[in-house]
């Protein structure tokens, strides 16, 4: 069962992060175009190879989001996917088009998540603005059982539902808060290193994060990613068109994809995560172990959300992740090299683009385009998503020639 | 509470056992004689199963504190006047876990696992009463 590592990541953009929209606002199907058109030009390969395409959802059109790319891009797809696992999109959509690539169906599927919310606006058409625009991912809809049964009493969005597992895990494993901590302090020296990054110019201290206010204990407002302004997009394309790029291609091994839940809370264990399985898979399909790694981009909404992912893809043992941090360096120039463009912790999250931002990390090191925060010699990657809350977890095994 | 009252349930018609039991101030959850197991949030089949078995019935309530946070800061400007504001889930003794708010308890004080009882808030003007926990 598996992938045979015949599809290939060839081109990825990622948009500089902002707090605020550079230029003349543009809508999410807009912002589709011009990501695919900056990750084509990476690739070196031009618009007419592309006959798939994945996206996440539209802000200007409900349904009908791939046909309406396709119809708007001017092209002709044999596979039009739209996936909707939140932050474990990005992951998935790369798998997916493999898999379509594999199965003959196509041959260069672009991946693309829009990561600026700001969309023009017109008076005479305003947006359907609801109160889901403080909830997060929580549905207030009627019928919906977070409208019901969790957002009443303030379970909602993300900071507390995470916070929560975090409590769960200190009273379970212990806490080392200066561990903890660190996470977003490796992240952080990546991220000084990394142009793009929203904190590319603000280190900071494992005291730093410490000092920081507490939002929702035990997580510091460090420890929380900073909403930001962006977009990604990779290619995915066969080994023919693969070989006619100029950039090293990164093959996709192996994949996992496990969907538990919504809330992490229904969980029969809400500290054994998607991740169990969503790793192994990938692994055992790649014919690799987590030690074969040369580095891995770890999906970090939260420092928690990091600490698990690294326990639950067998990077350490259950349990010992604070002790496994605070015995590596997690920088690029660590012994242990994690989110080297900075995690969302440092470069901030566009939306669900910053799940691409993983994919992207990734594939430039194996790429060889890392810059400053280029990992030597780095031939493997993995690659975590998550969505929900610790709910739907994606991972990718990728691999250089 | 100004522009954002705080967000109330509003039952559906297979949810509406629940509500109607905290009115009375007991807590009623639907129950898989199949599975042997309790269930919520109220469903129409039995998840894991999709049994057509779930029947309602009456627990008392009691339960362990599965985990908590402490917002420092509102979670949304509905919950502006709560900070300190304990979101908790509340595990019952027959299994299913529940997402409630602390109530008449001192952070310091709380601890994962520890018992914790209910306390039933009523909402007329909603027509809906709330479960909040406290510590027993």
């Amino acid at each position: 069962m598996g992938l045979r590592g015949e599809a290939a990541i060839v081109g990825y953009t990622e948009r500089a992060a902002t707090k605020r929209p550079t230029g003349p606002l543009e809508s999410t199907l807009e912002q589709w175009a011009r990501l695919a058109a900056a990750t084509l030009a990476d690739a070196g390969l031009p618009a007419t190879e592309v006959d798939g395409i994945c996206t996440g959802h539209l802000q200007e059109v409900g349904i009908f989001a791939p046909s309406t790319i396709a119809e708007y891009l001017g092209m002709k797809v044999n596979f039009a996917e739209m996936v909707d696992l939140g932050g474990a999109s990005a992951a998935a959509m790369v798998w997916r088009a493999a898999a379509a690539i594999e199965l003959g169906l196509c041959k260069a599927v672009l991946c693309v998540l829009p990561g600026t919310p700001l969309t023009p606006f017109s008076e005479k058409k305003p947006p359907q603005v609801n109160d889901s625009l403080h909830f997060g991912g929580s549905s207030n809809r009627y019928g919906s059982p977070q409208a019901e049964f969790e957002i009443p009493y303030g379970t909602l969005g993300q900071n507390g539902p995470y916070a929560r597992v975090a409590t769960l895990y200190s009273a379970t494993y212990g806490y080392d808060e200066r561990a903890m901590a660190k996470i977003a302090a490796d992240q952080r020296v990546n991220a000084n290193h990394h142009p793009g990054a929203i904190f590319h110019d603000v280190p900071i201290t494992v005291e730093d994060v410490i000092n920081s206010p507490v939002i929702v204990s035990p997580l510091h407002m460090l420890e929380i990613v900073m909403p930001v302004m962006g977009g990604a997009g990779v290619l995915v394309t066969n080994a023919d068109l693969a070989r006619r790029s100029p950039n090293r291609p990164v093959w996709v091994k192996g994949f996992g994809e496990r969907v538990n839940c919504k809330m992490v809370m229904y969980a029969e264990n809400a500290l054994q995560t998607p991740m169990i399985q969503a790793a192994p898979s990938a692994f055992s399909m790649a014919g690799l172990s987590p030690a074969d790694m040369d580095m891995v981009s770890i999906y970090d909404c939260y420092t928690i959300t990091a600490l698990l992912s690294l326990e639950d893809a067998g990077f350490c043992e259950k349990g010992a992740g604070l002790k496994f941090v605070a015995e590596h360096d997690l920088t690029f120039r660590g012994d242990f090299p994690m989110n080297t463009a900075g995690g969302q912790l440092g470069y901030g999250q566009a939306g669900f683009a910053g799940g691409m931002h993983h994919v992207c990390d990734a594939s430039r090191q194996i790429m060889g385009r890392a810059g400053a925060t280029q990992v030597t010699d780095c031939n493997r990657a993995f690659v975590s998503g998550n969505g929900g809350v610790l709910a739907e977890q994606t991972t990718l095994v990728l691999e250089g020639d | 509470m100004g522009e954002f009252s705080r967000p109330m349930p509003v039952p559906t018609p297979i949810s509406q056992p629940f509500w109607d039991a905290l009115a009375e101030h007991t807590i009623r959850i639907q129950y898989s004689p199949s599975a042997q197991r309790y269930v919520f949030y109220p469903r129409i089949l039995a998840p894991g199963t999709l049994a057509d078995d779930l029947e309602w019935r009456q627990i008392s309530g009691a339960a362990a504190l599965y985990s908590y946070t402490v917002a420092h800061r509102p979670v949304a400007p509905h919950f502006a006047d709560a900070v300190p504001h304990i979101i908790a889930v509340a595990q019952w003794d027959e299994g299913p876990r529940f997402a409630t708010e602390i109530v008449n308890a001192d952070p310091a004080e709380l601890r994962v696992g520890m018992r914790i009882q209910p306390v039933f808030v009523d909402v007329p003007e909603e027509g809906i009463t709330l479960l909040r926990y406290e510590p027993a």
